[in-house]
C-alpha cells in the first residue's frame, strides 16, 4: 500500500464489499423505519397508512415497555456480572498447573458450543422442571420445597441460564489474559512483600482490565437481544415478568400481528442499545486505548 | 549487614540437575558477579537466594540465619529484573511505593523515601509517568529505585542491561557501580557478559554447567585462571588456545595466551603465519594471523600496526605470560614461577 496509485486501487477493490454489507444493514432499517409510522395489522391487510408517531406513542407509554425496559437491564447487567466474577475466578483455576490441563479448558468451553434453545430446553426440563428437575430432586432429599423456578422467579432463572452459556466465553478471554502477565511482576511482587491478595487486586486485575472491558462490550451486545432462552422457558411470563425489550417486540409484531408498533419497538430497542453503547464506551472506552 | 552463605546447594528441575552441590561464601557489602555462559546456573541460582525458586537440598544463610524456606519479602533482599518487572499501571511514584505500602510504612515516610530515591537515581521528573512512558534506561533506574526504598540486605541484580543499547550500558555499569560505592550494600549481579564481570565485581564467580569454576578478584581471574574453561571465558578478545603435538614432560597439551601477550618479530619467532583480517580500532589493533596446524591466532598490535591483508609475520610469546593446561583443561603451574 505505499504508493498512490495502489491505495486507490485497494479502495477501488473495497468497494463492493462496502456496498453489500452497507446495503445488508441499510435496506431492513429503512424498511423498519418506514413500518414503524404506518398502522400496518396483518389481521386487516390492505388498510395500511401513515399515523405519524401513534405506534412509538403506544409502545412507550405501554406499561409492559417499562418493564421490560428494567428487564433488560436486569437481565444484562445479572449476566455480566456473574460472568465476570465468575469468569475471573474460573481464569484463575485454569491457569494453576493441574494434570489434564488441556481437557479441562475444552470442557470448560462446552457450554458456550450449545445452541441457546438446545441449552435452555436442557435447564428447564433436567434441571429446574419442579417436579423431574435436579434442583427439584436434590431439595426433597434435603427435604426442602422445590423451587418452582420460572414461575417464582422467572428473570433470575433466566439470568442463570443466560450466564451458564456466557460463563465460558469470558473464561476463555481472561484466561488468556492471565496467561500474558509477566511472571515477573509476579516475582517482583513476592519480593516487594505482596499477599495473594495484594497481587490480585494491585496486579492482577489491573493486567486484565482491558479483556474486562471487551468481555463487557461484546457481551452486552449479545445480552441486549437475549430471545431463545425466554421463548422455550418462560415465554416472557408469568405477566410481563421475564420479558424483555426484544421479547415484547416479538409479542407486538408475531403474537399481536401488530408489525407497525412492533416496528416502532425495533427502532427503540435500536435507540436504546445505542445509548448503552455510548455509555459503555464513555464509562470503560477509554480502557481499550492505547 | 548483608552475608550471604550457600553451603552445599543444590537444585534439581525435575530430573533434570541444574545445580550441582554448590558452596559459596558472599561477604557483606561486596559486589559479586555471577557471570557464565546462557544456562550454566546462575540465575536459577539468584532466584534461589531470593526465593523465588525452592531450594532440593543444602542451605542459604543470610546474616547467619537460615534462609532455606523463608517467603521471598522476608529475606530481606531486593531484585531487580531482566525485563526492569515495573507495574505498568500504576506511576513511576506508586512503583517504588509498593513495597512500603505493603510493609505498611507511614505515607510521610514513604514520601521522604521516594524523594531520596529519586534524587540519586535522577528521577524526580518522572514520579508522575507511567512505565510505558519512559525510556529503556529510565525503567532500569525505577527497577533500581524500588529496590533502594527498601532498604534491603542485599541487591539481587539479575541480567539487569541486556535489554539496553550498548552505549547506555556503559553509562548505566558506572550508575550501578557508583550506587554501590556510595549505599556500600552487599551486590550480586548476574551477566553473560564478562566485560560487565571485569568491569564492576569485586569478586567473580565464573560458572559452568551447574558448578562454580573458580572464584576470585577480576585480575586473580584474568592472570591464574584455574582451568582452560575460565581462561576462554574471561578475557575479550578471547585467549589463543594452542594444542600441543605432543604431550610436554609436565603434562601440558595445550598453551593458552592472551592477545596482547604475542610479540610481532621480523625474525623467525615461535610461530609464524600469515596476517588475515585485520580490525582497527584506533587505540589498538586485532589482527587475525593465520598459523599453518593450528588455526587463527588473534593477535593485539599498537593502534597504527602497518600491517595488513596478506603479510607474512612471525610472533614471539612471553614464556613467563603463557599459560599451559594438562589434557583435563586444569592449568598448570607456569614457567615464569618454578
Amino acid at each position: 500500500m505505499a504508493t498512490t496509485h495502489s491505495r486507490t486501487l485497494a479502495q477501488f477493490m473495497l468497494f463492493p464489499s462496502v456496498v453489500l454489507l452497507l446495503a445488508w444493514m441499510i435496506v431492513p432499517l429503512c424498511m423498519t423505519l418506514y413500518f414503524s409510522f404506518l398502522d400496518y395489522n396483518l389481521l386487516s391487510p390492505g388498510t395500511e397508512e401513515f399515523i405519524g408517531f401513534l405506534n412509538y406513542e403506544f409502545f412507550l407509554t405501554d406499561p409492559a415497555f417499562f418493564e421490560s425496559f428494567f428487564n433488560t437491564l436486569l437481565l444484562v447487567g445479572g449476566v455480566l456480572l456473574i460472568t465476570i466474577c465468575g469468569g475471573i475466578g474460573l481464569a484463575i483455576l485454569l491457569d494453576q498447573a493441574i494434570w489434564g490441563r488441556n481437557y479441562v479448558r475444552i470442557m470448560v468451553l462446552a457450554p458456550f458450543f450449545v445452541m441457546p434453545t438446545v441449552s435452555a430446553l436442557v435447564w428447564k426440563n433436567m434441571l429446574m422442571n419442579p417436579v423431574n428437575g435436579l434442583f427439584a430432586h436434590f431439595a426433597t432429599f434435603i427435604g426442602v420445597d422445590p423451587v418452582d423456578f420460572f414461575a417464582q422467579i422467572p428473570l433470575l432463572s433466566i439470568i442463570i441460564i443466560v450466564s451458564w452459556q456466557w460463563l465460558p466465553f469470558a473464561a476463555l478471554i481472561l484466561l488468556t489474559a492471565i496467561q500474558s502477565l509477566d511472571r515477573e511482576q509476579l516475582e517482583a511482587a513476592d519480593l516487594d512483600g505482596a499477599g495473594p491478595f495484594s497481587k490480585f487486586f494491585y496486579i492482577v486485575l489491573p493486567h486484565l482490565s482491558r479483556a474486562i472491558t471487551a468481555v463487557i462490550l461484546i457481551e452486552t451486545i449479545f445480552l441486549l437481544s437475549i430471545f431463545a432462552e425466554i421463548l422455550v422457558t418462560t415465554s416472557g411470563g408469568p405477566g410481563y415478568e421475564s420479558t424483555n425489550i426484544t421479547y415484547l417486540i416479538y409479542t407486538q409484531s408475531l403474537l399481536q400481528f401488530d408489525v407497525g408498533g412492533g416496528s416502532a419497538g425495533g427502532i427503540i430497542a435500536v435507540i436504546i442499545a445505542n445509548i448503552v453503547a455510548i455509555f459503555l464506551m464513555r464509562l470503560i472506552g477509554k480502557n481499550l486505548e492505547g | 549487614m548483608g552475608s550471604i552463605t550457600l553451603k552445599q546447594v543444590t537444585k534439581n528441575f525435575d530430573e533434570v540437575n541444574v545445580i550441582k552441590p554448590l558452596d559459596l561464601e558472599i561477604r557483606d557489602g561486596e559486589f559479586i558477579v555471577f557471570v557464565g555462559p546462557s544456562g550454566c546456573g546462575k540465575s536459577t541460582l539468584l532466584r534461589m537466594i531470593a526465593g523465588l525458586e525452592d531450594t532440593t537440598s543444602g542451605n542459604i544463610d543470610i546474616d547467619g540465619q537460615d534462609a532455606t524456606s523463608t517467603p521471598p519479602a522476608k529475606r530481606g533482599l531486593a531484585m531487580v529484573f531482566q525485563s526492569y518487572a515495573l507495574y505498568p499501571h500504576m506511576s513511576v511514584r506508586n512503583n517504588i511505593a509498593f513495597p512500603l505500602k505493603r510493609a505498611k510504612v507511614p505515607a510521610a515516610e514513604i514520601e521522604q523515601k521516594i524523594a531520596s530515591a529519586a534524587k540519586i537515581l535522577n528521577l524526580g521528573d518522572y514520579l508522575d509517568r507511567k512505565p510505558g512512558q519512559l525510556s529503556g534506561g529510565q525503567r532500569q533506574r525505577v527497577a533500581i529505585g524500588r529496590a533502594i526504598v527498601r532498604q534491603p540486605s542485599a541487591f539481587l541484580f539479575d541480567e539487569p542491561l541486556s535489554n539496553l543499547d550498548a552505549s547506555l550500558r556503559v553509562n548505566m555499569r558506572l550508575e550501578i557501580s557508583e550506587l554501590h560505592k556510595s549505599l556500600k550494600t552487599t551486590m550480586i549481579y548476574v551477566t553473560h557478559d564478562q566485560v560487565e564481570a571485569m568491569t564492576m565485581a569485586d569478586r567473580i564467580a565464573v560458572f559452568n554447567a551447574g558448578i562454580i569454576e573458580q572464584v576470585g578478584t577480576p585480575l586473580e581471574l584474568y592472570q591464574h585462571p584455574v582451568n582452560r574453561f575460565v581462561a576462554g571465558f574471561i578475557g575479550s578478545p578471547k585467549m589463543n588456545f594452542i594444542e600441543l603435538k605432543q604431550t610436554k614432560e609436565d603434562g601440558a597439551t595445550c598453551l593458552g595466551v592472551r592477545p596482547e601477550h604475542f610479540q610481532i618479530t621480523t625474525d623467525a619467532g615461535i610461530w609464524s603465519g600469515k596476517v588475515g583480517v585485520v580490525e582497527h580500532l584506533g587505540s589498538e589493533t586485532f589482527l587475525h594471523v593465520q598459523v599453518d596446524g593450528i588455526g587463527t591466532l588473534t593477535v593485539k598490535a599498537n593502534g597504527d600496526c602497518p600491517l595488513s591483508y596478506g603479510d607474512d609475520i612471525s610472533l614471539s610469546a612471553d614464556q613467563s605470560k603463557i599459560l599451559r593446561f594438562n589434557d583435563q583443561g586444569i592449568t598448570l603451574p607456569s614457567k615464569g614461577n618454578q
